[in-house]
Parts: structure tokens; C-alpha cells; sequence
């Protein structure tokens, strides 16, 4: 470790910093972990005419406005982290900020789609497919939880000019949450 | 690419994505079946790798690293076609799937 910085920003064994490919490793082991239960959902789905019933009632319209935040929070981290590249600090801070104001956007609709299913009696125990939904929805607005947490942390950082090159990897994993977004949407609210 | 140019084309991306999901939305209002699985997943699979391209640069990142998503993936595909006969078949040559009917008083539909 040199001058004081963390070794994941200087050392680069393998071609790409430690640190970015420490968070090439944690995308593809939530490949593996979205990927499994998405392929069980997908499986019971094909078996399970009567799953298209039951999807009738998740809100279509929730899943959509959902998306859209996502998609626009993906385009607000990737300009943050252009502007640390550029060394446009502030700049950066501000698109991080806008993303995290995204996250919470998605988790107050998400919040509002929940209580209308619950209120309606759709809990996570009634039957196979409100489970796969409460279940994959939920493991993914964790997600967003910890990806806002983490993006809080670093614009401290960012603030002072310190350790710029954690807002691409903060963005890698952000953009990866909204990938896992683009496939439950389609698979909760469109095959109905 | 200058900073300008760099950030029309993430904002000409997202507004392609936006396109898309517009597209992914109208499509099942057709009611054709298979109209609806290709305006839902096969946008899903457009949209995820223009994400992947455009927003987190894997087409100029290194090339083990792509090999690693896939290996992936390719984990997930053979746990699918692992586990598709027994959850999707009714009967193989030594087993067969046996129904239960649960008691109204126990289901949790009642």
C-alpha cells in the first residue's frame, strides 16, 4: 500500500484495479443468486397455467413508473461517474444524490404497490406465486436499500475529492441492480 | 469522446431504453401470445445488454471479465435444465408426481 491509499486503488494484478474486480466478482455471484430463483419462478411458471391468474393482480402500471426510475437513476449514476472521472467533484455529488433520490422514488412506489396487494389480501403466503413475488421484489429492493446506503457513504467522500474512483464502482453495481429489474418487471407484471 | 459528446450519448441510451420499455408495455395490449413473451423478454435481454455495453463499459473492460458473467449464466442454465424435468414433468421411468389435495380447512387459499 502506497502514500496512504487503500490497495484496491493502486494494485492491478490481473489488468482491472482489485477494487473493480472485487466488484465484478459480487455481480457475478448475484448472478447466481437472482438467476436461481428468476429460473424457479420461470420453471413453476411454464408448469402453472393458473400463475397468469393470480399475476393479473400485481400493478402493471407501479412496474412501469418503477422502471422508468430505475432506467433514469442508471443514467444519473453513470453521468456521476463521468464527472469523477473528470474530476468535477461536485458535479459528481449532485448525480449521485439524483441517483439516490431514484432509489427512494422506487422504494415509495414499491412501499404503495405493497399495501394495496396486502390490503387486498395478497400476502407473501397466499399461495406459490405471491411467495416468488415477495420473495424476488423483496431480495431486489434490498438491493436498492443497500445500493442507496452505499452511494450515501461515497458521496461524503466524493464531497471532499477523496477516493473518486469508488463512484464507478458504486455505478457498476447500481446498473446491475437495475438489469435484475429489467427482467423481474417483464416476468411479474407484462406475461400475465 | 469529449464530455459533451460522452454525455449526449448516455442520455441518446437511456432514451433508447425508455423507447424499449414503451415497446414492452404496448406489446402484450395485442393479446398474441407470442408477440408478448418477444416484447417482454426478448427487450429484457436488448435492454440488459445495452445497460451492460453503454453504462457499464464491459464491451472495453477486460475480456476474462465478460467470461466471468457468462460462466455465470452458464451455471444458471444448467441448474434450470437440471431441476426443469422434475418440476415440469408428471411421471419419468421410477417416479411419478403425485398430487395432494389439501383440506379447504388447512389451505391457505381459505
Amino acid at each position: 500500500m502506497g502514500h496512504g491509499q487503500p490497495i484496491a486503488t493502486t494494485r492491478c494484478a490481473s489488468g482491472v484495479a482489485t477494487g473493480k474486480l472485487a466488484v465484478w466478482w459480487v455481480l457475478g455471484s448475484e448472478i447466481v443468486i437472482f438467476g436461481g430463483l428468476l429460473a424457479c419462478y420461470i420453471l413453476y411458471r411454464l408448469f402453472h397455467d393458473q400463475w397468469s391468474v393470480e399475476a393479473a393482480h400485481t400493478n402493471t402500471l407501479c412496474g412501469a413508473i418503477n422502471t422508468f426510475v430505475l432506467l433514469t437513476s442508471s443514467l444519473f449514476i453513470v453521468l456521476a461517474h463521468k464527472a469523477a472521472e473528470e474530476g468535477a467533484h461536485l458535479k459528481a455529488v449532485k448525480f449521485i444524490y439524483l441517483t439516490i433520490a431514484g432509489a427512494g422514488c422506487f422504494l415509495v412506489i414499491k412501499a404503495y404497490e405493497w399495501s394495496g396487494e396486502i390490503t387486498h389480501g395478497f400476502t407473501i403466503t397466499k399461495s406459490l406465486f405471491w411467495s416468488f413475488y415477495y420473495t424476488a421484489a423483496g431480495l431486489h429492493a434490498l438491493h436498492v436499500i443497500g445500493g442507496a446506503v452505499i452511494m450515501a457513504i461515497i458521496a461524503q467522500d466524493v464531497k471532499k475529492k477523496r477516493h473518486m474512483h469508488r463512484v464507478e464502482l458504486i455505478g457498476l453495481y447500481w446498473h446491475f441492480v437495475d438489469i435484475v429489474w429489467i427482467f423481474l418487471f417483464p416476468l411479474l407484471y407484462i406475461a400475465k | 469522446m469529449s464530455s459533451d459528446v460522452a454525455s449526449s450519448h448516455y442520455i441518446k441510451i437511456w432514451g433508447i431504453l425508455l423507447g424499449l420499455l414503451l415497446v414492452s408495455i404496448c406489446g402484450p395490449m395485442l393479446e398474441i401470445k407470442w408477440i408478448t413473451l418477444l416484447t417482454a423478454f426478448g427487450i429484457a435481454v436488448i435492454k440488459a445488454l445495452l445497460v451492460a455495453k453503454h453504462f457499464m463499459h464491459l464491451s472495453i473492460e477486460r475480456r476474462f471479465v465478460t467470461y466471468m458473467l457468462l460462466a455465470m449464466l452458464l451455471l444458471i442454465f444448467m441448474f434450470f435444465f437440471g431441476i426443469a424435468v422434475d418440476i415440469m414433468m408428471p411421471r419419468g421411468h421410477n417416479w411419478e408426481k403425485i398430487h395432494l389435495d389439501v383440506p379447504a380447512s388447512i389451505s391457505p387459499h381459505h
